[in-house]
């Protein structure tokens, strides 16, 4: 079931952060650069990535088909993706 | 009466330190229940016990640190002996080996192995032991009764190492207290190493006691503290494995492109018809292949010891896998082979979590008959791994890359996957390793059939 209630941009950026927080638990997520790669930044391989977009899934109730995982390449973009998903 | 010994769980491992006791006395436990926790240099372990029955005593407390074969527990089994070895057809049972003069009390069980059996027809079972031929025949020699004897080798299967340290004369009678050498033989503590302060040099009990003591007892840290020290410890045990990896073992290398647009497309369209949280990874195709043409290629999958391979009926798939920090682990998934696509991406989601958390099961850490590299996601794309002693083989995988490509005596271009392997040219040679990749390669290219 997935509820797509219109969330504010706080609630997005808090499953944001609580998704890569899981997964990347020693990362100082303060210190990411919104505009630069995540995989990069915080060393996740493609299975953090799938964790990552599960986290999304189950927090925000959006569906993220595997086409877009280009759109969640950095905080930035992440944030405008799932702002368009309601 | 049962002995629940320290388990060795990898191949370097000297000593372990007893985290948490998950049983009290008095607790009845079954086979395969997690009954402590072993913090090692790499993980904290779930130790698994092999025998079902009622814990009697526990002889080491949380918090010591003890050698691979220290006496840890003792259980009271359900009257009637261990179960029996498979029907003499399938195994050859070799002459029993008469007890040793001064003879262990017939009602004695000879205990477990401490780790999952794997691989039956390759190992001689005598009462439920496994053993190497050249251990067998080493405590046959010397009169030794292999019950009394720690294995150290895969799965608990006792090795000739294991068997010439158990027969080590004694050392010159210590002048130690009754009570002492009691207690020392309870605690699995070696009164040679210990300093006698009563009277004329003698041991005492308080000595015992003081030797047993873990040196320095551990106090809680905070968490980075402790992350580093574990950290620093799993680079010294990694270390030491890969050296003597490439001291003992031979290796020989090979590698291949598989053309990986088949398998690509196919994984695409059934993650279209998959919940997010049930999505398969190339990674779970990829295993799957590997574990498949393992069949192929026997040689690849099982253990050097003492001289000889032996190859194992299961495959249980060792996967390399980073640790957050620095360090890597490789447990593995068992009967990989077995596994459906989902099982294995279900298995391999959940080892990732618990290896980069730190609790991993013994029969895990113990059990891998190969072990699988990938590193694709760094970007590297030909990858030429160190085997792990005392497995003979470890397949690497790299980065897939859109490459030119022939096909059809026409240029295209299409995502290509170099896949490498390292072995153990005492156990194979360059032709079955290009066997096993050619099976590989194969596999990929019907992905329907995984």
């Amino acid at each position: 079931m997935s509820a797509i209630t219109t969330r504010t941009p706080e609630e997005i950026r808090s499953a944001l952060l609580a998704s890569l927080g899981e997964i990347a638990p020693e990362a100082n997520l303060a210190g990411i650069d919104p505009g630069e790669s995540l995989r990069e930044q915080l060393d996740l391989d493609s299975m953090d990535f799938l964790n990552f977009a599960i986290g999304l899934h189950q927090r925000l109730g959006v569906e993220i088909p595997e086409a877009d995982y280009p759109r969640l390449t950095t905080l930035d973009g992440a944030m405008a993706y799932l702002r368009t998903k309601g | 009466m049962y002995e629940f010994r320290m388990p060795s769980l990898g191949a370097d491992m000297e000593a372990g330190t007893l985290s948490k006791w998950l049983v009290r006395p008095g607790d009845s436990v079954r086979r395969g229940d997690i009954v402590a926790i072993i913090e090692t240099e790499k993980s904290d372990i779930e130790v698994e016990i092999f025998t079902s029955g009622v814990v009697d005593q526990i002889l080491v407390e949380k918090g010591q640190r003890v050698p691979v074969g220290t006496l840890l527990a003792t259980l009271r089994t359900n009257g009637a002996a261990l179960p029996q070895p498979p029907a003499p057809s399938s195994v050859v049972l070799p002459p029993t080996v008469p007890p040793p003069p001064s003879a262990t009390p017939p009602v004695v069980v000879p205990p477990l192995p401490v780790g999952r059996v794997s691989g039956r027809g390759a190992w001689d079972q005598m009462e439920g032991l496994r053993a190497s031929p050249a251990a067998r025949k080493r405590a046959r020699e010397l009169g030794l009764n292999l019950a009394a004897v720690t294995g150290t080798g895969p799965g608990g299967a006792i090795i000739l190492a294991d068997v010439e340290k158990a027969s080590a004369p004694p050392p010159p009678r210590l002048r130690a207290h009754a009570v002492a050498r009691k207690m020392a033989e309870k605690l699995g503590i070696d009164l040679a190493k210990v300093t006698g302060t009563g009277v004329g040099g003698v041991i005492t009990k308080a000595d015992v006691e003081a030797a047993a003591r873990p040196t320095p007892i551990e106090a809680p840290e905070a968490p980075p503290e402790r992350a580093r020290d574990r950290a620093a410890s799993m680079r010294r045990a990694i270390a030491a494995a890969m050296a003597r990896s490439k001291k003992e073992i031979p290796h020989y290398y090979l590698a291949t492109e598989i053309e990986m647009s088949r398998s690509l497309a196919w994984l695409a369209q059934k993650n279209l018809e998959r919940p997010i949280t049930e999505r398969l990874l190339p990674a779970a195709l990829l295993l799957k292949a590997v574990a498949l043409a393992l069949q192929n290629v026997p040689e690849l999958n099982g253990f050097w010891v003492d001289g000889a391979f032996r190859p194992s009926q299961e495959v249980h798939l060792g996967v390399a896998i980073s640790v957050r920090g620095g360090g890597l682990i490789a447990p593995a998934i068992h009967n990989a082979d077995r596994k459906s696509l989902g099982e294995l991406m279900t298995a391999l989601r959940d080892l990732v979590q618990r290896a980069r958390t730190g609790t991993l099961r013994s029969s895990e850490v113990s059990d891998p008959t190969v072990t699988v590299t990938n590193l694709g996601d760094q970007g590297v794309e030909t990858v030429f791994g160190v085997i792990y002693p005392p497995q003979v083989a470890l397949i690497g995988l790299g980065r897939i890359v859109e490459k030119a490509w022939a096909a059809d005596g026409q240029p295209t271009v299409r995502p290509v996957l170099t896949a490498s392997l390292s072995a153990d040219h005492r156990a194979s040679d360059g032709h079955r390793g290009g066997t096993f990749l050619a099976t590989l390669d194969r596999l990929l290219q019907k992905p329907e059939t995984l």
